[in-house]
């Protein structure tokens, strides 16, 4: 059985298996807007391997982190884009 | 911090990376393998560390993990200050790897079309919504539209049904006379025409259509339906999640950085599989897309080779060009179509990172004209994703890449070395 680990997800609290990425455990809250673009229009995720940062989100208060190459670890904070 | 100079550093923990570092640290080399993810596998492979039904993958980790091989997960190689050094940035820190010869497995990527509606969030990759769901998005009950080109459309709609979606259709660009001419090729590899027999079963009562593309995405905030071109007819699609990718490109940036000779939009090698640079080696998707067994075979020889196994290399030659004539045939087959070059509006997005607009590239000359008066591909992405795009459908040749190769912090950039140069390959190398 995997580990259930406790994140929270624009301040609410979400249990995900371990070796949940972050772009999933987002996803998982029914959120799928990550971030606005330059011209603020709404993204997610496109190649979900690292190279087109339309993943990005905020973790731990770190902005731009790619959330398809970063797992949940427990405590974590995860911030969207408005 | 300081570090040992390996005798080998592979670049790229895939199927190319991990029969690399296999092979070169059984010869007795020091060997490190770096991969940017936090678990080996690649695309490919990600996903199969645990209870795999990837024999063929399993097996190669077991075997790395009994090699005396070294890992390094989670960092990303940006640059190269000096030859036979490489940069390499975590999500903390940074750290120089010195080396005498170089192996690059950095991979292909998806190829995006741009058309009207793929920035809405939803609209992913092929191999991008599987990647997603591999980590633990939730697809039960949702409807996904699989579309674009490529043999990565029919396992991944095969795994998405597995883990409960309701696939409503595969749309595959290639036509069914193209998709015939490839059944022949099957005849020198039966084990993967079963491979493909085995797939279609899993998708029995799934709607495949060829010829088929998309054309618009709809939706308000995300995705609500797609619109596909067949013929001359056009149709509409509802879906949650639209995954849609056009085959594979190589991974040529750090190959292109360190000098590497480029041809065709891939790593040129030689039979040996080093590159036009002297001690830096190529294999896999950089030299060519070509798959998962064409990978696993170039990453030996290089390997083999970079350890100074010629003949041992040379055993493999014959089944490297195998899986070689399989690889043309493949990239034949799916050769993208003329009318996908007018996918894009003038008004669609080209560029995701600046958004930009396709009708302001269009307007330049090159690409390089395109960067300065757009910004077109000065983003995060650096043109990943609208380059291969570009090359497609303005026909343009895209090449130049500068360090860093990623966006860095600026600490990483500031570094102060404390190794200098490979003596081997500074000794009358130019710059």
């Amino acid at each position: 059985m995997p580990e259930i680990i406790h994140v929270s997800v624009n301040g609410i609290a979400v249990a995900v298996e371990s070796g949940t990425t972050v772009a999933a455990a987002v996803l998982q809250c029914g959120i799928s807007s990550f971030r606005r673009s330059v011209t603020g229009e709404p993204r997610g995720p496109l190649c979900g391997m690292g190279i087109c940062f339309e993943c990005r989100v905020t973790v731990d208060r770190l902005a731009h982190a790619k959330s398809c190459q970063t797992l949940c670890t427990p405590g974590m904070e995860i911030t969207t884009d408005e | 911090m300081s570090s040992p100079r390996w005798d080998i550093v592979v670049v790229g923990g895939g199927p190319a990376g991990i029969a690399a570092a296999v092979r070169a640290a059984e010869t007795g080399a020091s060997v490190l393998l770096v991969d940017d993810n936090p678990s080996l596998g690649g695309q490919i492979w990600r996903g199969a560390e645990d209870n795999s039904s990837l024999r063929v993958a399993r097996s190669w980790r077991e075997r790395l993990k009994r090699s005396p091989a070294q890992v390094l997960r989670g960092f990303r190689i940006f640059d190269q200050p000096v030859p036979g050094v490489l940069l390499a940035e975590s999500a903390e820190s940074v750290r120089e790897i010195p080396h005498s010869r170089l192996i690059i497995c950095t991979g292909g990527r998806e190829c995006f079309l741009p058309f009207p509606g793929w920035t809405l969030p939803n609209v992913m990759g092929a191999g991008g919504l599987e990647a997603m769901v591999k980590s633990g998005v939730p697809v039960a009950g949702k409807s996904v539209v699989v579309a674009g080109t490529g043999p990565l459309l029919l396992p991944v709609a095969a795994y998405l049904r597995k883990r409960g979606a309701r696939v409503r259709l595969i749309a595959e660009q290639a036509s069914r006379a193209a998709m015939l001419r490839f059944a022949t090729a099957f005849a020198s590899q039966p084990q993967k025409g079963v491979q493909a027999i085995g797939l279609m079963w899993q998708l029995v009562g799934v709607p495949y259509r060829l010829g088929c593309w998309p054309v618009e995405a709809k939706g308000a905030g995300k995705v609500r339906a797609v619109v596909l071109q067949q013929g001359g007819r056009r149709f509409e699609v509802e879906c949650d999640y639209l995954a849609c990718g056009f085959h594979l490109v190589p991974n040529t940036e750090l190959a292109a950085l360190l000098g590497c000779e480029l041809r065709d939009g891939a790593v040129w090698v030689d039979d040996a599989q080093q590159t036009s640079v002297p001690n830096v080696y190529c294999a896999g998707e950089p030299t060519g897309i070509g798959g998962v067994d064409l990978a696993l075979v170039e990453g030996q020889i290089a390997a083999l080779a970079a350890t100074d196994k010629p003949r041992e290399a040379q055993q493999l030659h014959q089944l490297r060009a195998r899986h070689r004539a399989f690889a043309a045939a493949l990239q034949r087959a799916f050769a993208l179509r003329e009318e996908l070059r007018k996918l894009p509006c003038p008004d669609t997005l080209l560029c995701r990172c600046e958004d930009v607009t396709f009708h302001r590239v269009a307007k330049c000359q090159s690409w390089r004209e395109a960067k300065l008066h757009t910004r077109c591909g000065m983003g995060p992405c650096q043109g990943r994703v609208c380059g291969a795009a570009v090359e497609f459908l303005l026909r343009w040749n895209i090449e130049s890449v500068r360090p860093p190769l990623f966006e860095v912090r600026v600490e990483s950039i500031a570094i102060e070395l404390t190794v200098g140069p490979t003596p081997q390959v500074s000794q009358g190398a130019e710059g």
